[in-house]
C-alpha cells in the first residue's frame, strides 16, 4: 500500500513539475504579448527613434538585426558545409580530427562574452573594420560555426548509403557524388541547421555589443556600425528610458524568433 | 578554426598584476589600478550554484516526464514549449526578470530586488531546457528490457524510475547538468540586467552581485588601459572554465563507451 502511495505521490509531482514548465512559458510569452501588442503599429515598425525618450519607431534596429544576421549566415554557410563535407567524406578518424571535433565542441561552449571580446579585439582593432555589420556578422558567424557544422554533419550522415553505391555504379567521381547526390538530399536538413544557427544569432546581445556597436542608424555598407533589438532592448529596460517600447521590441523579437521556429520545425517535418 | 581558437586564447595574456593576488585579491577598484577579481568570480559560482540547485530538479523532473509517463498529447505541447524555452534570447528573460521578478522579489526579500535571488529564479528557467533535453536523451536510450524486468517483479512504476532508470541513465544526466553549468556561467545579458552589479562579495539573497560576465559587458564600453587588460583576462578564466567543462563532457562520455 505504502509503496503504491509513493508511487502516486512522486507521478503526481512529476505531472506537476512538467505543467510548471509549459505554465512558466506561458507566463513568459502571454506577458510580453499582452504588454507589448499595443506597442505595436506600423509607425511603429517603419519609423526612427526620436530624441532622448526614444519615441517613435524601431525601424534601424530592424535593419541592424536582419542584416546582421543574414550576412553571418552568409559567412558561416561555405565554411561549415565545407567543414563538415572534410569531416564525414574526406577526413580519416586520427589526431587532426579528433583536434577539429575537440575545437568545435570548445567553440560551442565559449560565453558569447569572450566572442564579444575576441571580435572587438581581432576584428574591431587588430583589423580595423571598427564597430560594423562586418565584425559584427564575423564574429556571429563564428558563434554559430559548431551549429551549423554539426547539423551538416549529421545531416549528410543521415544519406542512405545506398545513393553513394548508385553513384559511384554509374562511374561518377567522389566529388561528383558529392555535389550532385548528397549535397541535394541533404539540403533540407542543411538549412534547418543554418535556420537554427541564424535563429541564435538573431538573438544574441553580448556578442553584437562591442563589435557592432550602439549607434541607431540604418546599415548600408557592411562597414557601418549599428545597433540591434536585442542591444536596443537591453538599453532601453536598464537605462529606464520607455518601457513602452521595450515591451514593444521585445514582442517584435519574440514574434521573429516564433518564426525562426517554426520555418526550421516545417523544414524538419518535410523530410 | 584552430588557429583562431589559439589566437583567441593567447591574447588576454598580459597583465601587470600578480596573478595570485589578481584570482584571490579583494579589490576590484579600477580607478585606482586595483584589479583583484575574487568577488566576482565568487558572484559567478554563487549565481551558478543557486540556479543550478533551483533548475535541476525541475528540468529532471520534466524530463522523467516526457521519458516515461508522458501520454502523446502531452509530449506534443511539451516538448515543443522546452525548444522555445531555449530559443528565447537572453535579454528578453532579463527583460522578464526586471520587469516581473524583481518586484516580487523586492516584496520577499526586501532591499531593491536587484538581487542574488532574482539572478538565481532567471538563470534556473534558462539552464532548464538544456538539462531537460539532454537528460531525457539519456532517460529514452535505457534499454526496454531493464524496465520491463524491473515491473515484472512487481516494483511500481516510481521504484523502476527511481531505482532502475535513473541509475542507469546517471552518467547521461551528470553530462546534462555539466552542460547547464556552462550555459549559466556564460550567461551574459539576463544576469547583468538583474544582478544589481555591485562588485562586492555578497552576503545575503537580497544583495547585488556581479559575475565575470556581467563585469566584463558593463566595463568593456569604457575601459582603457590595464582595466581593459584585466577584462581580457577575466575573458580568458571564463574561457578557460569553459574549456575544463567540455573535458569534463569528453571525459564522462568517453567512459560510458569503454
Amino acid at each position: 500500500m505504502n509503496r503504491r502511495l509513493a508511487n502516486q505521490i512522486a507521478l503526481l509531482i512529476l505531472w506537476i513539475s512538467a505543467l510548471a514548465v509549459v505554465i512558466i512559458l506561458l507566463i513568459l510569452i502571454l506577458y510580453i504579448f499582452i504588454k507589448g501588442a499595443p506597442a505595436l503599429s506600423l509607425k511603429f515598425i517603419f519609423s526612427s527613434p526620436e530624441g532622448i525618450r526614444m519615441k517613435g519607431g524601431i525601424f534601424p534596429t530592424i535593419v541592424a538585426t536582419f542584416y546582421l544576421t543574414l550576412l553571418a549566415g552568409i559567412i558561416v554557410s561555405p565554411i561549415a558545409i565545407g567543414g563538415a563535407i572534410y569531416l564525414t567524406e574526406y577526413a580519416h578518424e586520427g589526431k587532426v580530427v579528433k583536434l577539429i571535433r575537440f575545437g568545435a565542441d570548445s567553440l560551442a561552449s565559449v560565453p558569447s562574452i569572450v566572442f564579444g571580446l575576441f571580435g572587438m579585439a581581432f576584428f574591431v582593432e587588430v583589423l580595423r573594420m571598427g564597430f560594423s555589420m562586418l565584425s559584427g556578422a564575423l564574429t556571429l558567424a563564428l558563434m554559430i560555426l559548431p551549429i551549423v557544422m554539426r547539423a551538416t554533419e549529421e545531416a549528410i550522415l543521415s544519406v542512405p548509403k545506398s545513393y553513394y553505391m548508385g553513384s559511384y555504379g554509374l562511374g561518377a567521381t567522389k566529388w561528383q557524388t558529392i555535389k550532385n547526390i548528397i549535397l541535394p538530399a541533404a539540403s533540407g536538413r542543411i538549412l534547418t541547421g543554418i535556420i537554427l544557427g541564424i535563429g541564435r544569432a538573431f538573438g544574441e546581445t553580448a556578442a553584437v555589443m562591442f563589435t557592432a556597436g550602439m549607434a541607431i542608424n540604418i546599415p548600408i555598407f557592411p562597414t557601418d556600425p549599428g545597433r540591434t533589438m536585442t542591444l536596443h532592448l537591453y538599453l532601453l529596460a536598464t537605462e529606464g528610458i520607455s518601457l513602452n517600447i521595450a515591451f514593444g521590441t521585445s514582442f517584435l523579437l519574440l514574434l521573429f524568433i516564433l518564426g525562426f521556429n517554426l520555418t526550421a520545425r516545417l523544414f524538419v517535418r518535410r523530410i | 578554426m584552430i588557429f583562431l581558437f589559439v589566437g583567441f586564447k593567447g591574447f588576454p595574456i598580459f597583465q601587470k598584476v600578480d596573478l595570485l593576488e589578481f584570482l584571490f585579491g579583494t579589490n576590484w577598484i579600477p580607478s585606482k589600478g586595483k584589479f583583484e577579481i575574487f568577488p566576482f568570480i565568487v558572484g559567478s559560482f554563487l549565481v551558478t550554484l543557486g540556479a543550478l540547485l533551483i533548475g535541476t530538479p525541475l528540468a529532471l523532473a520534466t524530463a522523467i516526464f516526457l521519458a516515461e509517463i508522458a501520454p502523446l498529447k502531452a509530449k506534443k505541447i511539451i516538448r515543443p514549449a522546452v525548444e522555445l524555452l531555449a530559443g528565447i534570447p537572453s535579454v528578453i528573460y532579463g527583460f522578464f526578470g526586471i520587469v516581473i521578478l524583481v518586484p516580487i522579489v523586492s516584496k520577499i526579500f526586501g532591499g531593491s530586488g536587484f538581487s542574488l535571488a532574482t539572478g538565481w529564479i532567471v538563470l534556473a528557467i534558462m539552464i532548464l531546457p538544456t538539462i531537460t533535453t539532454i537528460s531525457e536523451d539519456a532517460i529514452s536510450s535505457v534499454p526496454k528490457g531493464f524496465k520491463m524486468s524491473s515491473m515484472a517483479l512487481g516494483a511500481t512504476h516510481w521504484q523502476t524510475i527511481w531505482k532502475i532508470i535513473l541509475p542507469a541513465a546517471s552518467q547521461g544526466i551528470i553530462t546534462a547538468i555539466i552542460l547547464g553549468l556552462g550555459r549559466a556561467v556564460g550567461e551574459t545579458m539576463a544576469v547583468l540586467m538583474v544582478l544589481g552589479n555591485s562588485p562586492v562579495i555578497p552576503t545575503s539573497l537580497k544583495d547585488g552581485v556581479s559575475t565575470l560576465t556581467s563585469i566584463i559587458a558593463l566595463d568593456m564600453s569604457y575601459a582603457s588601459g590595464d582595466h581593459q587588460v584585466a577584462l581580457f583576462s577575466m575573458g580568458l578564466v571564463l574561457l578557460l572554465i569553459s574549456m575544463l567543462l567540455v573535458a569534463f563532457v569528453r571525459f564522462f562520455s568517453l567512459r560510458k563507451r569503454a
